[in-house]
């Protein structure tokens, strides 16, 4: 494996939160929305995210692209260290790390042209590059993601879920960027229209050897996409592994529970599988259990784990893991 | 697989399209205008307030008579031979002192829809920048800033504008200030509501991902997508600050002779009604009304065509 482009280290995001109708000199609690997640992307490479709604997810892609305020812990990017940046600084980096978002529809400004909005971050980043320019390379990267270029002058509300998203990948692949995010891209999309853009999206990863973070909670997508994948709760990491090792084997007792939910397209096999159902729900993130943040769902769950938070190690083959037993 | 696969058509269509012209997108705001100019009567009262403006700008070309001169044979016996008449060309007659009502509806025609549109203009502008800063910026900022609309919300307003007119005379530029000073309140806070729903947006969002300047993203992103707000809500505003400077004027506090304007115009036709003067109150209300109607009907038709969920 190459040289690391991303390096994030005990990233901490935590929000305050008042209580409705608190005083102002009332103290507020904090949201340990991500609590001390580290990883490494390499160039190339396609890291998965994946955990149930609330575990932090968006809130550690958003930290990583500087854009909520971070608690604690760095973020090294192509050896520069992103966090303290001011905005000016920042948006030097902002051309080589790109964003999709989860709404098709509502990630396009309505009273823009497909063109005009694809052309912005040009426009932001190169403001020396002439109209003519811009246009060319507009239509260059409209046709590389299979929009016709000659639609340039449309509107977003005149294209369908599956094509806007595909705008909207152009606007982050317009710039050439190093990284990009995507933030729940295909889980607002329908199944079919899901594939073309995972797949055009690995078709794209392996013409630019651009780097993916690739943030779902649908499994099977994310196995389909991703070089490694890494499983969230609770803003804690539980396992990091490749795709292959985490499907195959996964370590975690919560990486067990989430792949034995992922249905089976085969009626006779869906019947005969066994789904580790969890007690209970999430904990609230304003008050974390001590310890193994998920010792309170846990079937494994000791009294050592109220007490003792187990690092992520590695548990061979570089499948790292947080966990006392496994 | 590669988007080759996907759709096998792909290449060939991608090389017809670059012989293809480029087709033009229809806009939101093509789309508005398409509806609007379905709504009969929007498009009515549109015709209407166009004849009122044409009046209000060349209507004194059409008479000889100007709005000073007073016709001394007429003073005194209005109701008998000060009546409106095509003959001696005093289409809507005279007024009280025996000049011509209809130069003196010209005049005040312009006044009243002067005061209208840039009392709303005042009200849109800082309203919409008081409220979209307030909005966008958010924290303690916005508390700050919306906290003192509530204040200055909660005076009121006539009472304020009848102080100012008596403590500093009675001018129309004093009737600006007394309006501008009140009328944008309710625009920021419209404006700051709707730009907190827009900030949330993903669109935005990207905008700021991709390193884009705060002051461009509120022109480039927040202002074009206020707009069919700020422009129904102006539409409506006119009308509210004519009757405003009406009701002043109506009181005798707001334009001043030689000057004159509906509310002024009204207030003497009431003043003679029992004298069998009754043109004199007619035509200046009958110019008010139709107005005020074409305003809110074509402020209504506005809020239809730009209703986004109407689509």
């Amino acid at each position: 494996m190459t040289a690391p482009i991303l390096t994030v280290t005990d990233l901490k995001v935590w929000f305050d939160v008042r209580k409705p109708g608190a005083m102002p000199w009332v103290k507020p609690r904090s949201l340990k929305a991500v609590d001390g997640v580290s990883f490494e992307l390499s160039a190339g490479e396609t890291l998965g995210i994946v955990g149930e709604s609330g575990c932090g997810k968006s809130t550690l892609a958003r930290a990583v692209m500087q854009m909520v305020p971070i608690e604690d812990g760095r973020v090294v990017w192509l050896g520069d260290d992103l966090t303290g940046l001011d905005t000016r600084q920042m948006r030097k980096h902002r051309s080589q790390m790109q964003m999709i978002f989860q709404d098709p529809l509502a990630s396009l400004n309505p009273r823009m042209t497909i063109g005009q909005i694809v052309a912005e971050p040009l426009k932001t980043h190169f403001p020396n590059l002439s109209a003519s320019e811009i246009k060319a390379k507009v239509r260059e990267v409209l046709d590389r993601v299979g929009i016709l270029p000659n639609l340039v002058n449309r509107y977003p509300h005149e294209f369908s879920g599956g094509q806007c998203q595909r705008i909207g990948i152009a606007r982050a692949l317009v710039v050439n960027p190093q990284l990009i995010i995507c933030d729940e891209p295909v889980s607002a999309l329908d199944v079919s229209i899901q594939a073309q853009v995972v797949n055009l999206l690995m078709k794209l990863q392996k013409d630019t050897g651009v780097s993916l973070i690739f943030i779902a909670h649908d499994l099977s997508v994310v196995k389909h996409i991703s070089d490694r994948v890494m499983v969230l709760y609770l803003g804690n990491v539980m396992e990091i592994a490749t795709s292959k090792q985490l499907y195959a084997n996964p370590k975690h007792p919560y990486t067990e529970a989430l792949i034995s939910a992922v249905p089976i397209p085969d009626p006779k096999l869906e019947k005969a599988k066994e789904v580790m159902l969890l007690d209970m729900d999430l904990p609230s993130p304003l008050d974390p259990p001590s310890g193994c943040v998920f010792r309170t769902r846990c079937p494994l769950a000791q009294p050592v784990c109220a007490e003792v938070k187990p690092p992520l190690e590695d548990k061979g083959e570089g499948q790292l893991v947080a966990c006392h037993f496994r | 697989m590669s988007l080759a696969n996907l759709n096998p058509q792909q290449p060939k269509t991608a090389e017809m399209a670059e012989h293809m012209a480029e087709v033009k997108g229809r806009s939101l705001w093509a789309d508005a205008r398409v509806r609007f100019v379905r709504n009969k009567a929007a498009m009515v009262s549109l015709v209407v307030l166009i004849l009122v403006f044409l009046f209000a700008f060349f209507g004194h070309l059409l008479t000889p008579y100007d709005n000073e001169t007073i016709d001394w044979n007429v003073l005194g016996n209005v109701a008998k031979v000060g009546q409106p008449s095509f003959e001696n060309r005093h289409y809507f007659g005279f007024d009280d002192s025996g000049r011509d009502l209809y130069s003196r509806v010209v005049q005040g025609t312009q006044i009243s829809l002067m005061v209208g549109i840039v009392g709303a203009m005042i009200a849109v502008i800082v309203g919409t920048i008081y409220g979209a800063v307030a909005g966008f910026v958010g924290g303690r900022i916005d508390n700050a800033m919306m906290r003192f609309v509530d204040i200055a919300m909660s005076i009121p307003y006539m009472f304020v504008l009848i102080l100012l007119l008596v403590v500093f005379g009675r001018s129309i530029g004093m009737l600006f200030v007394g309006i501008g000073l009140t009328a944008w309140l309710d625009m920021s806070r419209i404006v700051r509501g709707q730009t907190l729903s827009i900030k949330n947006k993903e669109f935005i969002e990207a905008a700021v991902a991709t390193g884009v300047r705060t002051p461009t993203i509120i022109r480039r992103h927040i202002v074009p997508n206020l707009l069919g707000v700020v422009v129904v809500y102006a539409t409506l505003l006119v009308p509210q600050m004519i009757l405003t400077e009406s009701f002043i004027s109506f009181l005798g506090l707001g334009v001043q002779e030689p000057l004159t304007s509906w509310g002024a115009l009204i207030s003497q036709g009431t003043s003679t009604m029992n004298y069998g003067t009754l043109w004199q109150l007619f035509f200046p209300l009958a110019f008010f009304v139709v107005t005020i109607f074409a305003f809110f009907f074509i402020g209504d038709g506005l809020r239809d065509a730009l209703d986004p969920k109407d689509r």
